[in-house]
């Protein structure tokens, strides 16, 4: 009997600090970093917009797909990497393929855009890097390889009818190094890069 | 830069930093569980929750207070999620299923933080804060408290108690998660993590399409799914979306939170039993393995193994271009040896030998350096079975710490390195031999087919019975078959090993102290250091040497 009334003080005692910490940890803890971050760092706490002409256009950390509205590529624009997120770069649906690494699936499908960006860009199929032929974890991801960027931009220029000298010159001052120095890898952000295209030439 | 080169400079960072919190947190953590002073704070909490704080449990209530407290947890959380769409910021998104809202629930009280649902169509923001960001908070401090207790097993002499559970559990959340978890949050809103309740915006591209862009109190639940070795994400991708994890430097300081505290703990521990150089030697163990499992890893990733691999000429598939190969695999690495389980890059998607190794990782028990707590007391039973196997080999009694490890305590560890093996197994094994489930299994959870199949399946049960969380995710978990048994493999993987260890402690803190003689084994040296990665790898490889092989071996040397 004794034992059973423990338990059940046990057990009131539970319940009491769970409410506490429920309270305190569930609430008044987040809402307290969320004052803090709307106060401090708006613009990273919201997702750090771009806006253009008064209306965002999107986030610089988030990619996008810069295809018509069959999917089909835009040559005018950089091209982000595949995506496997809903229909490609979907927000609300952030996911990898998770195909393994023998998968036959994912082998087609880098075929596939193998095939479709050589005939595109005009490069030799085994100058592509990785990252062009492979989908990110979120499938959101916002960059693309220095390798890459490069590579589209002979197809970009001529799409544009700008010279191959100017767009290359803005990839290169698009190019972000590894943070520090020696974090991460070094990357082009497309949306960025792309803004600036669009300011230097209206598009064809 | 070369690979090595980087691997190297970003190891090393990490290596740096932990290295200057070892002392002071673990001091810190020290003082925290050995002082008799009271916050006021907390003294106006213990007294609205009828606690004396001075007053000891013996390790059968101690027990009884941690089991309460989880009880409690799953039936709120489970009890949240299927009213979900009565509660503030649901997003519209309706109840949560049954055997899912059961499985979650188990999934984040367990620190697992195993996800069979996609957060973005699942859950509203009500049920992520004072669901689950609390669970991560409690679920981290119950892992300490535990490991605290079995150190005090061992400090302590001629005694029937181990600490007051409730004490415990207050003052890991008050003073050291809860302030660390705000400090780290500020840093990662600051890197670019968001921290809003926005919810979903429909926004116009330049190409003129249209893009939903998701919103949501993340930094908050990012601090402490790190530094408390959750893992839960708040959006599918985890750590590779980029408003969990939006820069390169913010990565490497995620896998810099999860390993913050595991890698203090032995410092704790050493301070806690009066010698500092046995606190260096578990850490010693803890970073060898880490260090070789990290280098490991970058080179299996960096290689071009797998037929999809060699087509794309490196293993960025699932990889985030931002932070590339070095970097996810430190990731994966430090997710997988501590109880985290987040991931930054796709498991599934790793070569045969990367997903391999991090699912050794997990059956390594998830020691080098572990959970928050858990990684602690997983060494020390270890430590306990090196040696016994070095008393068998000389013909003395073993001795750890002063306290003889005799029969009741050899068989409470052997039960304790059985308990998590025996779960994989048995589950793994269940899902292919009953007929109906095996249909479900095959034609419903498997994305891959074959041996990296069999893989995604091996890998839920390692990281569920581990307490993990991490998934080779293209596996369909949300099914009734594996949101049923991952739940009770979760619940099991946690709460038997936790039985066994305050049984120890118990069975620890009742016994006087021997006097260390000539022949006694020094336990502060580096052949003990060794002697104890000898028995820690000899116990694992031994035990899934077998089903390794029909996996991930198979896949990665086909």
């Amino acid at each position: 009997m004794s034992t059973r009334n423990a338990t059940l003080r046990q057990v009131w005692v539970g319940l009491r600090l769970f409410a506490i910490m429920t309270l305190g940890l569930g609430i008044v803890y987040p809402l307290a970093i969320t004052a803090i971050g709307q106060l401090a760092a708006p613009g990273q706490a919201n997702g750090s917009l771009i806006s253009e002409g008064g209306s965002v256009v999107g986030s610089s950390l988030i990619g996008q797909s810069f295809t018509d509205a069959n999917g089909v590529a835009l040559p005018q624009w950089f091209q982000s990497r595949p995506s496997a997120a809903g229909d490609g770069y979907d927000g609300s649906a952030s996911s990898g393929s998770n195909l393994g690494p023998n998968s036959d699936k994912l082998l087609q499908q880098i075929t596939d855009r193998k095939a479709a960006i050589a005939a595109s860009d005009g490069v030799d199929p085994a100058s592509i890097p990785p990252d062009a032929l492979t989908a990110s974890g979120s499938g959101l991801d916002a960059d693309i390889s220095p390798e890459y960027a490069r590579e589209q931009v002979a197809r970009v220029a001529a799409a544009r009818n700008l010279s191959e000298a100017e767009v290359s010159k803005l990839v290169e001052s698009f190019v972000a190094g590894r943070d520090a120095g020696f974090i991460g890898d070094p990357t082009v952000n497309v949306l960025q890069l792309n803004l600036a295209l669009a300011a230097l030439s209206a598009g064809p | 830069m070369g690979t090595v080169w980087l691997t190297v400079a970003q190891l090393g960072a990490l290596i740096i930093a932990l290295a200057l919190a070892y002392r002071p947190l673990g001091d810190y953590m020290a003082h925290t569980y050995t002082t008799t002073k009271n916050w006021k704070v907390e003294r106006g909490l213990y007294k609205v929750i009828g606690v004396d704080p001075d007053s000891d449990q013996t390790w059968q209530r101690y027990l009884r207070s941690v089991l309460i407290f989880s009880v409690i947890g799953v039936v709120f959380l489970y009890g949240i999620q299927r009213l979900q769409e009565f509660l503030p910021y649901a997003l519209g998104l309706p109840p949560v299923e049954q055997s899912l809202s059961f499985n979650t629930a188990i999934s984040f009280v367990t620190n697992t933080n195993w996800q069979s649902y996609s957060p973005e169509v699942t859950l509203g923001y009500s049920v992520q804060l004072i669901g689950l960001t609390v669970q991560n908070f409690v679920s981290a401090a119950i892992g300490i408290a535990v490991a605290i207790a079995l150190v005090r097993g061992f400090a302590r002499k001629h005694s029937t108690t181990l600490g007051n559970f409730w004490v415990d559990l207050t003052r890991g959340v008050v003073r050291i998660l809860l302030p660390l978890a705000f400090v780290t949050a500020i840093v990662l809103i600051v890197g670019g993590v968001i921290q809003n309740f926005n919810g979903f915006q429909a926004i116009t591209t330049i190409t003129g399409g249209t893009q939903t862009l998701p919103g949501g109190p993340v930094a908050s639940q990012e601090a402490i799914k790190m530094l408390g070795t959750n893992g839960g994400g708040f959006f599918n991708a985890n750590s590779a979306h980029p408003f969990e994890d939006p820069t390169a430097w913010v990565s490497l300081f995620q896998i810099f939170l999860m390993l913050v505290i595991p890698f203090s703990l032995p410092r704790t521990f050493g301070r806690m039993v009066g010698d500092n150089r046995q606190g260096y030697a578990i850490v010693g163990a803890m970073a060898t393995i880490w260090v070789a499992s990290s280098a490991l890893m970058v080179a299996a990733q960096s290689s071009l193994s797998g037929t999809a691999t060699a087509a794309a000429g490196g293993a960025m598939e699932g990889i985030e271009t931002r932070f590339g190969t070095v970097l996810s695999s430190l990731f994966a690495s430090s997710t997988t040896l501590t109880s985290t389980g987040a991931v930054n890059g796709m498991h599934d998607s790793f070569t045969g030998l990367g997903g391999g190794l991090a699912m050794v990782n997990m059956m390594l028990g998830e020691v080098a350096p572990g959970g928050t707590g858990s990684g602690l007391y997983g060494i020390l039973v270890i430590a306990i079975i090196a040696v016994f196997v070095a008393g068998l080999m000389v013909g003395r009694t073993p001795e750890y710490l002063g306290k003889k490890i005799g029969t009741r305590e050899i068989k409470l560890a052997s039960l304790y390195i059985l308990a998590t093996p025996a779960l994989v197994l048995i589950g793994t094994s269940l899902s292919f031999a009953i007929p109906a489930v095996r249909d479900s299994v095959v034609g419903t959870s498997m994305a891959n087919t074959g041996l990296h199949g069999f893989s995604e399946v091996l890998y839920a049960f390692t990281s569920a019975a581990n307490n993990n969380g991490s998934a080779f995710a293209g596996l369909t978990a949300n099914t009734p078959w594996f949101n049923t048994a991952l739940g009770a493999v979760m619940l099991l993987g946690r709460y038997i090993p936790m039985v066994l260890v305050l049984a120890l402690a118990g069975s620890l803190a009742a016994q006087g102290k021997v006097p260390a003689t000539a022949g006694t084994l020094p336990t502060h040296r580096v052949q003990f250091v060794v002697l104890t990665i000898g028995t820690l790898l000899l116990v694992s490889a031994l035990t899934y040497f077998p089903v390794l092989a029909l996996g991930p071996l198979a896949e990665g040397l086909k």
